[in-house]
């Protein structure tokens, strides 16, 4: 369709520019008036060309010749909303490809449309996919005492293979899925519905998600600067999988001093987050809060604070009658500096986040504390080098804490695939040492995903 | 349900209900137009003048493709009546969240405060066949860098002209007026800089990212490669030794530079080539003075050249 109208547009162009000439035949000098007019007119053709472009992201892909894989998903949510007022302009006489590729309307031709053919209209609506692998070699001793937390991993890993299906699911909320595939099987690892179009600024998710406790917890694997998680997440915040459940998150902007962002986010979960929460009862639900500050400093420098609350029932109640609750603080402060002019070049990062766990159980109450601070710099356009401390009690035993410490260099060799290589120092509550150096070959395909803030 | 944590979260969505009632604002009388790059935004202020105010979210001196999704451009996109984006891809990596967490609806792709000013413009290279990040990082919708022709400017500006006149009904002839001197004044400047870069037609040039193809092709430039290997993929030892070899063969004589590429590997090919590397603006509000459409010709005009002027 596309060929043929851009043809015809040709076809008038010349001849409406013929027809000129001969009316002009007189002052064929009048020549500005003609390149004035076939201006115009390309004008129009490239105005065409524009509504084709966004008639073919949201519908069929209009020729028959193979189209990328990867243009009419990604590019399905981002044009969705031109679709034109007008109805687009029709050639009088249909190709035979068009007729062949199914794409006069099924009501029309009285005919099925065509499922699974060369320009088959189900593939302008996928949503964007996206793969991501995430491969971990490891090297080094560590016997961790039978308490610890710790995440082993073997000398090699497919560690995570993670699936993304995004997309606009229609004008009032876009649908986001990531499903891990690790060694132990499947993992919805997010899923959920989040309502963009909510009055007085509302933003609403509902389904599996990480919840918004401090900012590790938030984050995939892939987008964490190291290649394990800090000790105090395993400690005392559910490790990998962190708190991740089912259940209802709303957010807001608040009204704040200008050049102040202020965002809270309340959220209510089943209940089943790892070993953190546990529910027996519906009644066990767990709940979220998020307060976030955050403010530019300079236009390259800016500061990001956050306070969280988490409270649910933990594994006692399984065992025992009795309600057992967990309640978490957290404080999370993030400083980034990164320069606009040579953005790609240099940046830096350090981030700190203090946690506190309260945990009831027998025969007493558990009060412990964990934090880690770290630095990320990167020193050239592919070159990041970062380190990390790491403390941490742990949940169970507040009198047992362990210590750590990482040092990480990441080479980029594009956006889309990173290598990693950490060298991890712990020293366990029970006097026992581990060093370790891990290899980490993080690769993405399909659709370009958002880059972490 | 039970305990400390309820009440607490009652409490807590209780305020934030309670201060977003206070918070409602009354309506503002100005069209509040967010637009994803200074381009975007100069032209929109040329149609919209005193009846809109703008604000663009990247920097004109920073790499648009790289653009940080800070929270505090959400402060921004939560009062914006409309959002103009270059579209193609540009911005994926960083305006999709932002648009989902502005919690504003007006601005959601496929609400009508969204447009993708690209559906008005000519867009060169649209890849055909197959595409892969082989490629780079390849814009498989066509090349973005489309302002760089002021007839596509001049598209753009209608566009939005359009856009805002649906927007503001009351204003649309306001709108309308205003397209039609900005249509005159960009014709008139048009002339001078096709004149003033008449005498270079056809000149080779070499530029660090494929970002100049419009403004080469408008002014009948001719790009003969880039310092870059492949899109978003950092210079290579083998890729800047063919080049040179490429630009001495063709006796090409000028490197442009983006303003946010670092300037190592141009210089070295400059110094073995005998080219000149110039950091040319790809964007208004690359340089302080360059404030608005008809400046970021001119200052690239004059660099040009000055550039083939010396090189003779």
């Amino acid at each position: 369709m596309y060929k043929t109208i851009l043809a015809l547009a040709a076809v008038i162009l010349f001849s409406i520019s013929l027809w000129g000439q001969q009316a002009n035949a007189p002052n064929a000098n009048d020549q500005a008036a003609l390149e004035q007019r076939i201006r115009d007119l390309e004008d129009r053709v490239i105005a065409l060309e524009g509504k084709l472009r966004t008639l073919e992201s949201t519908r069929a892909p209009s020729s028959p010749q193979p189209r990328p894989a990867t243009e009419a998903p990604a590019s399905a949510p981002q044009t969705a909303a031109q679709v034109p007022a007008n109805p687009p302009i029709i050639p009088a006489q249909p190709s035979p490809n068009e007729t062949q590729a199914g794409l006069a309307s099924p009501a029309e031709a009285g005919q099925l449309p065509v499922y699974g053919g060369a320009s088959a209209a189900s593939k302008a609506l996928n949503p964007d996919v996206s793969v991501i692998g995430d491969f971990i070699g490891a090297a080094g001793g560590n016997s961790p005492p039978p308490l610890a937390t710790l995440q082993p991993f073997p000398a090699f890993q497919m560690h995570e293979s993670e699936i993304g299906l995004q997309a606009i699911i229609d004008p009032y909320a876009r649908g986001d899925f990531f499903l891990s595939f690790g060694e132990g099987g499947v993992n919805l690892e997010e899923g959920y519905i989040t309502f963009t179009a909510l009055p007085a600024g509302f933003v609403a998710k509902v389904g599996k998600m990480r919840s918004a406790f401090g900012k590790v917890n938030m984050m995939h694997n892939h987008v964490l600067p190291w290649v394990d998680r800090p000790l105090v997440t395993t400690n005392l915040v559910g490790g990998e999988d962190g708190i991740d459940d089912a259940g209802v998150s709303v957010e807001r902007i608040l009204p704040a001093p200008k050049g102040i962002f202020l965002e809270a986010t309340g959220q209510v979960f089943r209940g089943d987050s790892d070993d953190v929460f546990q529910q027996v009862q519906r009644s066990d639900v767990s709940t979220v809060e998020h307060l976030r500050a955050y403010r530019d400093i300079t236009e390259s420098t800016n500061l990001d604070l956050g306070v969280s609350y988490a409270r649910g029932h933990n594994d006692g109640t399984i065992t025992l009658p009795g309600d057992f609750i967990t309640q978490l603080y957290g404080i999370d402060a993030t400083l980034r500096w990164k320069p606009l002019r040579r953005s790609i070049y240099h940046s830096f990062v350090a981030r700190s986040e203090f946690i506190w766990s309260q945990r009831q159980q027998l025969p007493s109450e558990q009060r412990t504390f964990g934090f880690y601070t770290s630095a990320d710099y990167q020193f050239g356009r592919r070159w990041f080098a970062g380190g990390r401390f790491d403390w941490s009690d742990r949940s169970h035993f507040a009198n047992l804490t362990d210590k750590g410490a990482a040092a990480t260099l990441t080479y980029w060799p594009s956006e889309f695939s990173q290598v990693r290589g950490e060298y991890r120092f712990t020293h366990y509550a029970e006097n026992r040492d581990s060093n370790e150096l891990f290899m980490q070959l993080i690769f993405s395909l399909g659709a370009h995903g958002a880059h972490p803030f | 349900m039970s305990g400390i944590g309820d009440r607490f979260l009652a409490v807590f969505i209780g305020t934030v209900l309670l201060i977003s009632i206070l918070a409602t604002q009354a309506a503002a009388k100005k069209l509040n137009v967010v637009t994803a790059t200074t381009d975007m935004a100069a032209l929109a202020q040329e149609v919209g003048g005193d009846r809109i105010t703008v604000e663009s979210i990247a920097k004109g001196y920073q790499d648009p493709h790289f653009v940080e999704a800070k929270p505090s451009f959400l402060l921004k996109l939560q009062k914006a009546d409309l959002l103009i984006i270059v579209g193609l891809q540009l911005e994926i990596g960083w305006l999709p969240p932002l648009i989902t967490q502005s919690g504003n609806p007006r601005i959601q792709v496929s609400a009508p405060g969204y447009l993708d000013a690209s559906q008005f413009a000519e867009i060169l290279e649209i890849p055909t066949g197959v595409v892969t990040r082989a490629m780079g990082d390849v814009h498989p919708l066509g090349n973005p860098h489309y302002w760089l022709d002021p007839d596509n400017g001049r598209r753009v500006a209608r566009g939005i002209a359009q856009k805002l006149g649906e927007l503001d009904p009351a204003d649309n002839a306001y709108f309308q007026e205003r397209f039609q001197d900005f249509d005159k004044r960009l014709t008139a400047a048009e002339q001078k800089w096709d004149a003033e870069m008449a005498p270079y037609h056809g000149r080779k040039l070499v530029t660090y990212h494929n970002s100049f193809t419009n403004f080469a092709k408008h002014f009948h430039l001719n790009v003969i490669g880039y310092v870059e290997p492949r899109p978003g993929i950092p210079p290579t030892p083998s890729h800047t030794i063919e080049l040179i070899g490429l630009m001495k063969r063709e006796n090409c004589k000028l490197v442009l530079v983006e303003p946010y590429f670092d300037l190592k590997t141009p210089n070295s090919i400059g110094a073995a080539t005998g080219a000149k590397v110039v950091v040319y603006l790809p964007s208004v509000g690359g340089e302080k003075q360059v404030t608005n459409y008809f400046d970021l010709f001119d200052y690239d005009i004059a660099l040009l050249t000055k550039a083939f002027e010396s090189a003779q």
